[in-house]
């Protein structure tokens, strides 16, 4: 059984778990996922990792509550267990080499790109991160991204912090203004990456993006989480999650991504409703 | 006197109209009475050509000899000097290909039912053995399998007998591999594969779930860090494979593993489960094999209208005899010579049909069955909101890339001796799908028997 160590809300719907999985922990590197389920008849869930800690053997990762399984797991509290939890999958990003990155993150995405941040950091590269929220009250990560980020953007797309406008302005700026990036990574909603890849792509910098599609087992075996790069079909869980944003078919995996929305709205409702008959 | 009745003891099964709504066990065991009658069929041949007709050479006519005595117990225990799961493969060996094609009683009239009578036994033992298994007394040495599916129970089985501390490594979170992942619930029962992973627990078998070996740990840990003399590959192949032909990537497209995972490991088909499944209103499935009629019955039982497209003809399918009859009988149409060359798409990016190609029979190819040519011009559309693609599988890559000296055939098969599983490493073994590609439960099982034996003769001339 995999404890919950500590829970922290980042924001009314973003959470951080740091669970105690030593086996994980001893190998994962960013960019890489982990697969949970929170109890015995639960989905697996596929969910990156946000921080790791050798030495005592946790995992950290960080959710945004989107449906049924993320509203259960939102429930749990420090000291219950999860039910499964199996990792570290998929590559890691590659950092070797890279001596000037931007990372651009949207919303719950930046949970994710937060350890790509820290880790090109680490390694003495000059990073640069741009980080988009709806509003003031979802910003996670600020302070962080910040200790580990030569240049640190905020945007919100209403102005209620940072600058107003979307990622791919302050992105734009940054590339008119001179700034010459070996790569530009992007992890966010799908909507989001397609325009970081459009923009980059008429630059000609490299760019790539961490996929979350749908997942079953996150070992190759179900096919559920394919997608087009270069038109060739990828397994995200083995061939990825990351590829070459200007590779990727986006339009197709939008659409892969939302096959089961009237399920998952369903599933979602049915489990607020369970917790509020509890709390009653 | 033996029995000389021409036909098999029929197999109760539940109703085709009633079956094909619900995920029970289809077939329902003969009764003691109807076994012992079926048993007194069998001529008790003193050459056993049956006996040579499976893959791990079960003494066919001596455990039947005890079935129609009325000794099951013993009977049971024949089978199980052989075979590792009996209540598995007597429901999903491919008997009509095995020992049943062998069987004189097949020259007139219809073979001894082995696999029934197998099924039976098996049966009988779970329902009624009372006795706990007796725990052997450690030989002090450690071995690893990887995989918890037959070939992997089969392996950890023989070598826990023989004192063995084993520990078997699951990538997913329940044990049993395709036995759990794969075969539906209304040909092969969930409570039989646990039932037969406690009995390997009961005899001291540690099993780990969650743990992917090439990403959680490799080989050379569990050899140099964990202490493992030998290590056992029986990691199957899952890898599922496309046609490559425009629309695969559709939604609604399914590969017949993803589809099959998510109704029988995490129960898709119930109320309760939060995974959901989208089997449409007309499926369509494409390929052959038992796991496309998995599938496709699947389908049929979450409400879908059902067609099954097959580039051969019905005499070529791969499919055991019995799942293609009960099939058809549960409403599922077959479109034989017919092979997909698009999936074509509605403005959602959703499946709206299948274009397909009808297809000729000409000479033989390598495999040795006819191979099939397409017709110029002959191209018409099956209307379809859900395709299941059900083509094969191939070994997965993730411990081969992950093991150094680990040799693997251009297709990803792991090299492994035929006769001890012995690969290209020194204490590491191999055997099941993932050393011969996509293949039986019973071929696998007898692979991991093999394997066992070799490895305990490896460690014990190393001590």
């Amino acid at each position: 059984m995999f404890e919950i160590l500590e829970k922290k809300c980042l924001n009314p719907t973003v959470t951080l778990m740091r669970i105690n999985a030593p086996l994980v922990a001893k190998k994962a590197e960013p960019g890489q996922f982990i697969i949970l389920r929170t109890d015995e008849n639960g989905e697996r869930i596929p969910l990156t990792v946000a921080d790791y800690d050798r030495e005592n053997g946790s995992v950290t990762i960080i959710f945004q509550v989107v449906g049924a399984t993320t509203e259960k797991l939102n429930h749990m509290n420090e000291g219950d267990c999860l039910h499964d939890f199996a990792g570290p999958l998929g590559r890691a990003t590659h950092t070797e080499g890279l001596k000037k990155v931007a990372v651009v993150g949207g919303g719950v995405g930046c949970a994710i790109a937060y350890p790509v941040t820290k880790k090109l950091h680490e390694l003495g590269c000059e990073v640069h991160a741009i980080a988009g929220f709806r509003t003031k009250d979802l910003v996670i990560l600020e302070d962080e991204f910040k200790a580990a980020s030569t240049k640190f953007i905020l945007m919100s797309d209403d102005g209620s912090c940072g600058e107003k406008g979307l990622v791919t302005d302050a992105l734009k700026k940054l590339i008119e203004s001179g700034e010459q990036y070996d790569e530009v990574i992007t992890i966010g909603p799908l909507i989001m990456m397609k325009f970081v890849c459009g923009l980059t792509k008429q630059y000609g910098i490299k760019t790539i993006a961490s996929m979350n599609p749908i997942m079953i087992d996150g070992t190759g075996m179900c096919g559920g989480c394919r997608l087009s790069v270069g038109g060739k079909m990828k397994f995200a869980c083995v061939d990825g999650p990351e590829f070459d944003g200007h590779e990727i078919d986006f339009d197709e995996i939008m659409s892969r991504n939302s096959m089961y929305k009237p399920f998952e709205r369903k599933a979602h409702e049915d489990t607020c409703n369970l917790f509020k008959q509890e709390v009653k | 006197m033996p029995n000389m009745s021409l036909k098999k003891n029929e197999m109760p099964v539940q109703e085709p109209d009633v079956r094909n709504k619900n995920f029970s066990e289809v077939a329902l065991g003969y009764t003691a009475e109807q076994a012992i009658d079926e048993a007194k069929r069998c001529l008790n041949c003193k050459n056993k050509p049956c006996t040579g007709g499976c893959p791990v050479q079960i003494d066919i006519p001596a455990f039947i000899a005890e079935v129609a005595e009325g000794n099951f117990e013993e009977a049971y225990k024949i089978i199980t000097r052989s075979s590792s799961l009996p209540a598995v493969c007597g429901r999903v060996c491919p008997q009509e290909s095995q020992c049943e094609c062998k069987c004189v009683r097949g020259i007139k009239g219809e073979p001894v039912a082995i696999g029934r009578l197998e099924r039976f036994v098996a049966d009988f033992h779970n329902a009624n053995a009372k006795e706990a298994p007796e725990v052997p007394a450690s030989n002090g040495h450690k071995v690893a399998v990887i995989g918890s599916g037959p070939s992997g129970l089969a392996c950890a089985g023989d070598l826990a007998k023989k004192g063995y501390k084993v520990t078997v490594y699951e990538a997913l979170h329940l044990a049993g591999g395709v036995l759990s992942y794969g075969i539906p619930e209304f040909r092969l029962p969930k409570s039989i594969v646990q039932k037969e992973i406690e009995g390997l627990k009961a005899l001291g078998v540690d099993v780990e779930t969650n743990v992917i070996i090439g990403k959680t740990l490799s080989i050379d840990e569990l050899m140099e860090d964990y202490g493992f003399e030998a290590v056992f590959i029986g990691s199957g192949a899952g890898l599922p494979r496309f046609m490559n032909i425009k629309g695969e990537n559709l939604s609604g497209v399914y590969s017949a593993n993803e589809f099959l995972t998510r109704i029988n490991l995490m129960k898709a088909y119930k109320p309760d489960s939060t995974t959901p499944i989208q089997p449409g209103k007309k499926a369509v499935v494409v390929g052959g094999g038992n796991v496309a009629m998995d599938a496709a019955r699947s389908a049929k039982r979450l409400g879908a209208d059902v067609t099954i497209v097959y580039r051969r003809t019905e005499k070529e399918l791969p499919a055991r005899a019995e799942e293609v009859e009960h099939a058809m009988e549960e409403g599922i149409e077959f479109k034989f010579l017919t092979n997909p060359v698009e999936i074509t798409s509605d403005e959602n990016k959703w499946v709206k049909g299948v274009i397909c190609q009808q297809m000729e029979l000409s000479a033989p190819d390598e495999s040795g069955r006819a191979r099939p040519v397409a017709v110029e011009g002959s191209e018409f559309e099956i209307e379809a909101d859900c395709v299941i693609m059900s083509i094969g599988t191939s070994p997965n890559p993730l411990i081969k890339s992950t093991t150094e000296g680990l040799e693997t055939q251009k297709w990803g098969g792991i090299i492994a001796d035929e006769e001890t599983g012995l690969t290209s490493r020194e204490g590491v073994y191999a055997g099941g799908d993932a050393v011969t590609g996509a293949a039986t439960v019973i071929l696998a099982m007898g692979a991991g028997k093999k394997a066992a034996a070799a490895i305990d003769e490896y460690i014990a001339s190393k001590n």
